[in-house]
């Protein structure tokens, strides 16, 4: 069992966050690499970015959002309850290097928590890094705190203009595209449409954009090809060959599509879980 | 005078009726009964040099327990299956032996072969119902540690065979069950997960230990194992799943079979959802190929809900690879056989899901380098085949995870780990392998044969150091 250490729930309770116990995935673990986490013995295995490691005290984080069955299951865990099965560290680390001009790291959404290690590992490669994080409104901003430390500078985007910019993360990252500094590099994490319009932008100014793909995953490591995607007409595996990939080569279309496979089974999946809750059933 | 003895015709395996069978997950053989087995065991000519020994890769002693059989001595029966194999349940079910051990039977020159198979899985079923937990001695511990990546057949076997010999033993497993293929390949009609389990439990009572959820070439490296450990065998499969690459591959309700098996058996979505993982129903199924992972794909659709399943194969009904068994089972339940016809493209809805497939008929043409006939394309023979739910079963190579993480380990051009015939050796030092990333995709049972060779060397190298 990987043990919950420490809990907390963010935007409304929508986010939740856990430090759980993997120690040697913790030793092992590099920005942008992911685990699969499965509660217990029905559980299905997803894949969730780790948005921090301690490799000291042996710990992971994982932020995730409730979206379905498995992560509202998730949402029930306690400290002290835990996961039945931890997979890691999975996937291809960020590659990191120092750049001439600026990296500029876009997280939409709990995308943040993706990019959090990612802009941790450009700053300490001597980097000068522009954070630009957004939600749809104020209470659903997370890591706001830790992504001001990661990066050099810190922008922040609402769609709804309860706080910082009104507007979209591309308006900001336009400003920068367009401000006459050296854009070296820019690093993208969140919902499909936001890394598809990032990429669509930044390719008019030819940076090179790198996105995290959130495909849907049964493995995690190469033997099944469910979380395929098509990068410049080619297919690859997201969870060995990704789970970055070059923005610019990405089928976008074709992965919000694929992500839409099970639509029908999840709803039905949290009905009966919903239910199952309400009458004290345990799922 | 001596009497003639009436001749024993062999024993039919009661069966699951086809109609009832193709709507449940249950087992179609049935298992014979202590009256047929005893039966079946006394047709057995208890041949001086048994040539059945020979067509059986891990050389069971099969005149052997056969004997035990007839006379009613199940447990010694058993036991000498256990000297052998780690496996007995999972073999009786699963290997080909109509091409092994029951091919090369001197009463089926005349007459049928005994039935091997079904006498080997009788002995160990029967064990299992009575609780029989008897099992071969362990030798004094050497203070040696081996470390086995990957818990299917191969390194199973590697387990079994060195924990008796006093080692000691871990295995590092991927997955979060153990099994490899039993577990995720095939499915729970010809292989139930419990007995899988019962297996993996029997190794661990002897002291093998076994870690999951270790992926070597992430979680570890090889070169980390052999820092704590005496030697290691590779045994990790053909894990890569071959797709066709032809247009709408990548619509929703397209699967390689990897997934669509893994989904199904593994992570149980055939009780969706009581199990967690969602699995696309399909009414109007095809598969593409026509080997023992198609057969299992279309028999899984079927039982899935399909109200059509198609196997779709190129070359001719004498090619197919899967057993016959197989073949007449899925028949039986309602799978039709679609020969000679390839797939061109993938046809999907606005939704991207997958409506139809472009076919094209083929002919047979010279033979190609698997030796057999080269399937040609026959121009303009296109047609439309509507299908909601395709399952590529055309086969699997080689997962580079391990191969491309360690150092010093020599692959063929397909990625496949070269090792020294009848040792396993690698190039590697302390390093052997064996199984599918050796072979391709084969067999459990010619796994395992990999997995008695390599244990044999491993031990010797760890005895005496060569």
């Amino acid at each position: 069992m990987y043990k919950i250490v420490e809990r907390e729930e963010m935007a409304q309770g929508t986010v939740v966050r856990n430090v759980i116990e993997a120690p040697k995935v913790a030793r092992k673990a590099q920005p942008g690499q992911f685990v699969i986490l499965k509660a217990n013995e029905t559980g299905e295995r997803i894949p969730l970015t780790m948005a921090d490691t301690d490799p000291e005290h042996g710990t992971i984080t994982v932020i995730y959002q409730v979206v379905g069955k498995s992560t509202a299951l998730f949402k029930t865990l306690q400290v002290g309850d835990g996961f039945q099965d931890l997979l890691g560290p999975l996937g291809r680390p960020t590659h990191v290097e120092k750049y001439d001009g600026l990296v500029i790291i876009v997280g939409g959404g709990t995308g943040t928590a993706v990019v959090h290690p990612i802009t941790k590992a450009f700053k300490a490669a001597g980097n000068r890094v522009v954070g630009i994080i957004g939600s749809r409104t104020k209470d659903l901003l997370i890591l706001e705190k830790e992504m001001t430390a990661a990066s050099s500078e810190l922008r922040v985007c609402t769609d709804d203009g309860s706080y910082g910019h009104h507007g979209f993360v591309t308006d900001v990252l336009k400003q920068y595209l367009e401000g006459g500094q050296k854009v070296s590099l820019v690093v993208a994490a969140g919902p499909v449409p936001m890394m598809k319009f990032v990429s669509k932008m930044t390719k008019e100014y030819g940076v090179k954009t790198l996105v995290s793909l959130n495909s849907i995953m049964i493995d995690g490591t190469g033997m099944c090809g469910g979380c395929r995607v098509s990068i410049s007409g080619k297919n690859r595996f997201t969870c060995v060959e990704g789970p970055e990939f070059d923005g610019h080569e990405v089928d976008f279309d074709q992965l919000t599509q694929r992500l839409g496979a099970y639509r029908d089974m999840e709803k039905t999946a949290m009905e009966k879980f919903e239910h199952d809750c309400k009458i004290g059933l345990k799922s | 005078m001596a009497e003639k003895k009436e001749k024993i015709p062999r024993q039919p395996m009661p069966e699951q009726a086809p109609e009832k069978r193709r709507a449940n997950f249950e087992e179609v053989p049935l298992g014979y009964t202590a009256e047929a087995a005893r039966l079946e065991a006394s047709r057995c000519l208890q041949c001086k040099k048994p040539s059945c020994v020979s067509g059986c890769p891990v050389e069971i002693d099969i005149p052997g327990f056969i004997e035990s059989i007839r006379e009613g001595d199940f447990s010694a029966a058993i036991s000498k299956l256990k000297e052998k194999t780690a496996l007995p349940a999972v073999c009786g079910r699963v290997c080909p032996q109509e091409v092994q051990c029951e091919a090369e039977c001197l009463l089926g020159r005349k007459d049928d072969p005994v039935a091997i198979g079904r006498l080997e899985r009788f002995a160990a079923d029967s064990a299992r119902e009575r609780g029989d937990k008897s099992r071969p001695a362990i030798a004094a511990k050497t203070g040696k540690s081996v470390a086995i990546v990957g818990s299917g057949p191969s390194g199973v076997t590697v387990a079994g065979d060195l924990i008796l010999k006093g080692h000691d033993v871990t295995i590092y497993e991927a997955f979060h069950k153990p099994g490899g293929v039993l577990v995720y390949g095939i499915p729970e009609f010809r292989l139930p997960k419990r007995i899988v389990q019962e297996e993996m439990d029997a190794l661990a009572e002897l002291g093998v230990k076994f870690q999951t959820n270790a992926v070597i070439g992430r979680t570890e490296a090889v070169d980390e194992l052999l820092e704590r450990h005496d030697a290691v065998f590779i045994g990790v499969g053909a894990g890569l799943p071959s797709f066709m690459s032809i247009p709408g591959e990548n619509l929703i309700g397209i699967y390689s079979a990897n997934e669509y098996l893994t989904r199904s058996n593994l992570m149980k979505a055939y009780l969706f959802p009581v199990y967690d993982t969602p699995i696309v129903i399909g009414k109007n199924v095809a598969v593409i190929g026509a080997g023992n992972v198609a057969m299992d794909s279309a028999r899984t659709a079927l039982r899935l809900g399909a109200d059509k399943v198609r196997i779709v194969y190129r070359r001719s009904r004498e090619e197919m690879p899967a057993r016959a068994e197989e073949i007449h089972h899925g028949e039986q339940e309602g799978v039709e056989i679609h020969l000679l016809t390839n797939p061109v493209r993938f046809i999907g809805d606005e939704k991207g899901r997958v409506k139809a497939m472009e076919c094209i008929k083929m002919e047979l043409g010279e033979p190609d380098e698997s030796g057999r006939r080269r399937p040609v394309p026959i121009k303009d023979s296109n047609f439309i085949m509507e299908t909601d739910l395709v399952v590529i079963a055309v086969g699997a190579g080689a997962n580079p995870l391990i191969t491309s993480t360690t150092a010093g380990l020599a692959t063929n051009k397909w990625g496949y780990i070269l090792t020294e015939e009848r040792t396993g050796k690698t190039k590697k030092p302390r390093v052997w392998a064996g199984g599918d990333i050796v072979t391709g995709q084969a067999t459990v049972i010619l796994a395992m044969g990999a997995g008695r060779q390599a244990a044999n060397s491993i031990h010797n190298f760890l005895t005496w150091g060569w």
